[in-house]
């Protein structure tokens, strides 16, 4: 059985971290699963949790009361779900839904945060990837507004 | 280093800016703004052969002509089939045309997509809305001939689940073993399951070996020019990405320059070109 550093390891978010680190950051990762339909989180509650989806389909969806949910993202293996943790007020500004099973590790928000404020070049190399996930998700919103395809 | 050296397939037409009378053989709905028109010639038993990402002159009498790229099956030659989405007062008329109604064609114009220059290559075909048409005929020629290229990869973006055109085609492909579609849509309601976002964000995950492929992209500019930025981050190089372009053309020969892009001409000199002899027009803002 593999253990959690060594799923962080294999992780493309996690390329490149020393050793040291992703043990470090083993000791605030559990495993998960969801099943197809399961709600990972819902817009507003606390985000005290971020996860690295090694195998699955979900979908960022927004709840318009006329509509229904609206799907406005989907991730799936290899990408990185959840970066309200980072922010104050860490609340989640999306609802999270399983589309097919899912199977990811959650690291415990409040327990990095701890960690990142402890060794600065930890904190500096999650800035450094999580300012990467949130630069090309902007980009892919603002091609999305252009309404690329009319 | 793969080259594509765009292919001009202009064929000896008796008088290119002679209309030959069509009759329509069915209309096809594909979604809530767009169709399909299969059509037969009129008056012989000309068999109609094209090269993927020609395009052809349709001519509604009475109200007038424009360019729709050929989305038929190249190895069906008796049958001439055009999709297209309604956006003027052509294609409202064309809309509205049933089995049996004339309207003039004249073509096939302009370069087709390098499917010979893509063998032995993994290929990955680019879409966005109206543009997997024009790309459709690449994918008949490849599955005709599946043995003479790698991975043959389909990325098809589009508004959302109701925009997805050749739907039942999609599903029957996506059956296939030697074939990857990926469809994703701006936004999806709840009985969609799929991928959610644009094409570009399909590029980093989708399986071919970036350093032996050949892109062909089709779609509006906007879309075509950060794919292939996408396509390069991948690794893709430039030279090895094909786009198809579309302007306003009259007279589809070279002459009347209203499709003049830069030093070229997108009737003549394209539809299809490298993205090496575009990109610096695509980011001007006017031409």
């Amino acid at each position: 059985m593999r253990t959690l550093d060594e799923l962080l390891h294999e992780h493309e978010f996690f390329k490149g971290f020393k050793p040291e680190h992703l043990e470090l950051m083993a000791g605030c990762a559990t495993n998960v699963i969801f099943e197809a339909g399961e709600y990972i989180f819902r817009e507003g509650e606390n985000a005290d949790v971020f996860y690295v989806i090694r195998h699955g389909h979900v979908a960022l969806e927004i709840h318009d009361p006329r509509r229904g949910p609206i799907a406005i993202d989907t991730l799936q293996e290899n990408d990185v779900l959840g970066w309200s943790w980072l922010f104050a007020p860490y609340h989640w500004h999306f609802d999270a839904k399983a589309i097919k099973l899912t199977r990811a590790v959650a690291m415990d928000g409040k327990c990095l945060r701890t960690k990142c404020e402890n060794d600065h070049t930890l904190g500096y190399l999650m800035m450094q990837r999580f300012a990467t996930v949130l630069a090309d998700r902007l980009q892919q919103t603002r091609l999305q507004v252009l309404k690329l395809y009319d | 280093m793969i080259n594509l050296t765009p292919q001009l397939t202009t064929q000896q037409l008796t008088d290119p800016m002679q209309p030959e009378p069509f009759r329509v053989k069915r209309v096809m709905k594909e979604s809530y703004d767009t169709f399909t028109l299969e059509m037969e010639p009129v008056n012989s038993e000309r068999l109609f052969t094209f090269a993927p990402g020609q395009f052809n002159m349709l001519y509604i009498f009475g109200v007038g002509e424009i360019p729709i790229s050929i989305s038929g099956d190249p190895n069906q030659p008796a049958m001439l089939v055009h999709t297209t989405r309604i956006v003027g007062a052509v294609t409202k008329a064309m809309s509205k045309l049933k089995t049996g109604d004339v309207l003039g064609v004249r073509g096939p114009f302009g370069t087709g997509w390098p499917v010979s220059a893509a063998k032995g290559c993994d290929v990955v075909l680019v879409a966005g809305g109206i543009g997997l048409a024009p790309l459709r005929p690449v994918l008949y020629q490849m599955l005709a001939h599946r043995d003479r290229y790698g991975k043959v990869v389909l990325l098809y973006g589009c508004r959302s689940p109701e925009d997805i055109l050749f739907r039942k085609e999609l599903e029957k492909w996506r059956a296939r073993f030697d074939l990857e579609i990926f469809v994703t849509v701006d936004y999806g309601d709840s009985d969609w399951h799929g991928n959610v976002g644009v094409v570009t964000k399909l590029i980093p995950k989708a399986p071919f070996d970036a350093l032996n492929t050949v892109a062909m992209v089709c779609g509006p500019e906007v879309m075509m020019r950060f794919t292939a930025i996408e396509l390069q981050k991948r690794g893709v190089q430039g030279e090895a990405i094909a786009l198809s372009m579309e302007r306003n053309m009259k007279c589809a020969i070279g002459l009347c320059g209203h499709c003049q892009f830069g030093p070229t001409f997108i009737c003549k000199d394209g539809p299809v070109f490298t993205y090496p002899q575009l990109q610096s027009w695509l980011a001007q803002w006017e031409i």
